[in-house]
């Protein structure tokens, strides 16, 4: 090649076009991301929320998978045998200790499963009790926020989407109750849904989980929904002036299809984050209902109802109360914790 | 004060008076609607003394009758009826006699949880990030997530049971201190939260800086400068504290045995007491929502900045 004097005598073969060998190296691959997998990374990075996660995993697995193997159960009064006189010594036992005929059976060589926890005044083992308890209490949580969530859900879709008339009465009525005290209405409503369910539900398969249990429920659904319902409407309201709307009503789409397709997947985070916050909230009316008495029925324990339980026999054995105080101090301290990770993971807008 | 202001006041009035009569009849039609009736379970009770019982208390009238009579006696005379249980007395009288203890309760815990909560809120916020505001933040997040009457039952096992060094029984004065503390500790260690954050929010603002620009000494800034404007969200929590105060003294009032009104609202429910019932939801719902409605005034009232709907 000729050597040319104004180049600077650049080298013409860095100019050659790239091999296709050239361009792949130079070509970054990314998986995309969606917004799910974005949130749940940024999740990941939270320490705090990241270990209450972890804590009511444990906790939730372990108040499901114990009282599989455990040997005793919840109602089993130990002293109590059929054909026997009551054997009082299983009362009211302090941890690892044992009652009268497990003694027996410990000095003839034969091996006993501890009480961990010692026992109730009825004999019954504590430890499987505080675990039944910690289910109750979880379930009656997640199932009332569930609740919570679809009523909300719907509500404050149909008000936000249709407006007008419609999401004036809605939204009157949703002040209203707003407005009502919730605790005092839920101890009122427990208290005669209680007396008025007990017989209608007698014989069916609801007895078993009891009166005042539906009754909560029934309470949530009548009067927690309103904040939700607020949220979505609030939500909706924006989302549905959005172009892509325009775009299906244009097409010829009918409302519920709209609110299915395009508005409720687009306000999705919002609602998922209020629910997991409304759980801990649940639990905590569950244990405060409870612990008046208005909770769930005896034998099945609750994390309250045990604490309330414990207060009779509070300076011999404190430590009944202490196990379900912190159980349940934990279980709302990690679900707080881990919906305001929530919220800071799926809800980028807040961080501006 | 312009209009706007008084249309939107006698608005929240309206929707208030509004929702105690929601409550009034809500709870009049509920109590109404259970199967048996008070009388049901009485020792002794032949059908000839249970209808002549109906008729002393009115039972027998049609159902819209006896609401018009009982919401006429609350709006005219301030009248619940007599109790069922407690035979002789005045609802009203019960619920005074135990509102006197309540009241005391109930107002020593506000303010307490007010003054503790804005002060360390406001030491949280100045030593932002020191060990001082974290062990605040550590403390006050426990507190949070703890029940009250889980928090009751442990000061009770602590403080009476295991320390001897105050009384369990809530019926003497000395007896008064752990339930105070017990129903404070939760909105202390809310107000704490929000004073911090509030705090925070207003010392990264604008005039704060010009303030430091020009010299201004640090307690000046924080109690001149800072701490008007940080309180106003605070000020809006004064509502819900009371409701968390009034349901909060019925589990605290039955863990101390201090005879207040939740003590009577709680065995007036196991009593199937129903005048009793009614008349105490009636009247504490009244209550906090009078206290939400002041609230929200004054919230509006004192930051000129907010626009009203």
């Amino acid at each position: 090649m000729k050597k040319k004097r104004f180049t600077f005598h650049v080298d013409l073969d860095m100019f050659n076009p790239a091999s296709e060998k050239d361009k792949e190296y130079m070509v970054q691959m990314r998986e995309s991301s969606t917004f799910f997998k974005d949130g749940v990374k940024r999740l990941y990075k939270n320490k705090i929320a990241f270990v209450s996660f972890l804590v009511i995993v444990i906790i939730a697995v372990s108040s499901i998978v114990i009282p599989a193997f455990w040997p005793y159960s919840y109602e089993n009064q130990l002293g109590v045998q059929p054909g026997k006189p009551v054997d009082a010594s299983y009362n009211n036992l302090k941890p690892f200790e044992y009652g009268r005929t497990e003694q027996m059976k410990i000095d003839g060589g034969e091996k006993v499963f501890p009480h961990l926890f010692g026992t109730d005044s009825a004999g019954r083992d504590y430890f499987i009790r505080v675990v039944y308890g910690t289910r109750v209490s979880l379930a009656v949580g997640l199932f009332a926020s569930i609740i919570v969530l679809i009523i909300g859900t719907l509500i404050g879709s149909i008000s936000g989407y249709f407006g007008g008339k419609v999401d004036l009465i809605i939204m009157r009525i949703v002040d209203i109750i707003y407005s009502l005290p919730d605790m005092l209405m839920v101890i009122l409503l427990s208290a005669v849904f209680k007396l008025t369910l007990t017989p209608v539900i007698a014989g069916t398969p609801l007895e078993k989980i009891g009166a005042n249990i539906i009754s909560l429920f029934l309470v949530f659904a009548l009067l927690y929904w309103v904040s939700m319902s607020r949220l979505i409407r609030g939500q909706i309201l924006s989302l549905r002036e959005q172009e892509y709307v325009l775009s299906a009503q244009a097409t010829g789409a009918k409302g519920s299809w709209i609110i299915r397709k395009h508005l409720i997947p687009n306000c999705i985070s919002v609602v998922i984050i209020s629910a997991a916050l409304q759980i801990p909230s649940a639990i905590f009316t569950e244990s405060y209902l409870s612990f008046l008495g208005l909770g769930v029925n005896a034998p099945m324990p609750s994390l309250g109802s045990l604490a309330s339980e414990a207060l009779n026999g509070l300076s011999s054995y404190p430590y009944r109360l202490v196990i379900p105080a912190v159980v349940i101090s934990l279980i709302v301290l990690s679900l707080n914790l881990f919906g305001d990770g929530l919220r800071d993971a799926f809800d980028p807008k807040l961080n501006n | 004060m312009n209009s706007k202001t008084m249309l939107y006041i006698g608005k929240r009035i309206l929707l208030a008076v509004f929702t105690v009569w929601v409550v009034i009849t809500v709870t009049f039609f509920v109590m109404h609607a259970v199967p048996g009736g008070p009388f049901v379970g009485e020792k002794a009770t032949t059908p000839a003394v249970q209808a002549a019982m109906e008729a002393k208390y009115g039972l027998d009238k049609p159902l819209m009758e006896q609401y018009g009579t009982y919401l006429k006696d609350i709006v005219t005379k301030f009248d619940f009826g007599p109790s069922l249980k407690q035979r002789g007395r005045q609802v009203i009288d019960i619920i005074s006699d135990g509102m006197k203890t309540s009241l005391k309760l109930g107002l020593i815990a506000a303010v307490l949880s007010a003054i503790v909560g804005i002060v360390l809120g406001a030491v949280a916020a100045l030593r932002r990030n020191k060990l001082i505001d974290r062990v605040i933040m550590v403390i006050t997040t426990a507190f949070v997530s703890m029940p009250s009457f889980i928090m009751g039952s442990l000061l009770l096992a602590l403080f009476a049971i295991k320390l001897k060094i105050l009384p369990a029984n809530g019926a003497t004065p000395a007896g008064l201190i752990l339930p105070i503390v017990t129903l404070a500790l939760y909105p202390m260690a809310y107000i704490t939260r929000l004073t911090r954050s509030s705090m925070l929010d207003v010392l990264g603002q604008d005039y704060i800086r010009t303030a430091r620009a020009k010299g201004v000494s640090g307690g000046k800034i924080i109690f001149g400068h800072a701490m008007k404007n940080s309180l106003i969200p605070v000020l809006t929590y004064f509502g819900p504290m009371l409701a968390y105060i009034v349901t909060g003294s019925l589990v605290v009032e039955q863990i101390f045995a201090v005879p207040g009104i939740g003590r009577q609202f709680v065995s007036s429910i196991t009593n199937r007491d129903y005048p009793m019932i009614m008349g105490t939801t009636i009247i504490l719902a009244a209550l906090i929502v009078i206290m939400n409605l002041v609230t929200d005034i004054l919230y509006k009232v004192v930051d000129p900045r907010i626009t009203l709907e």
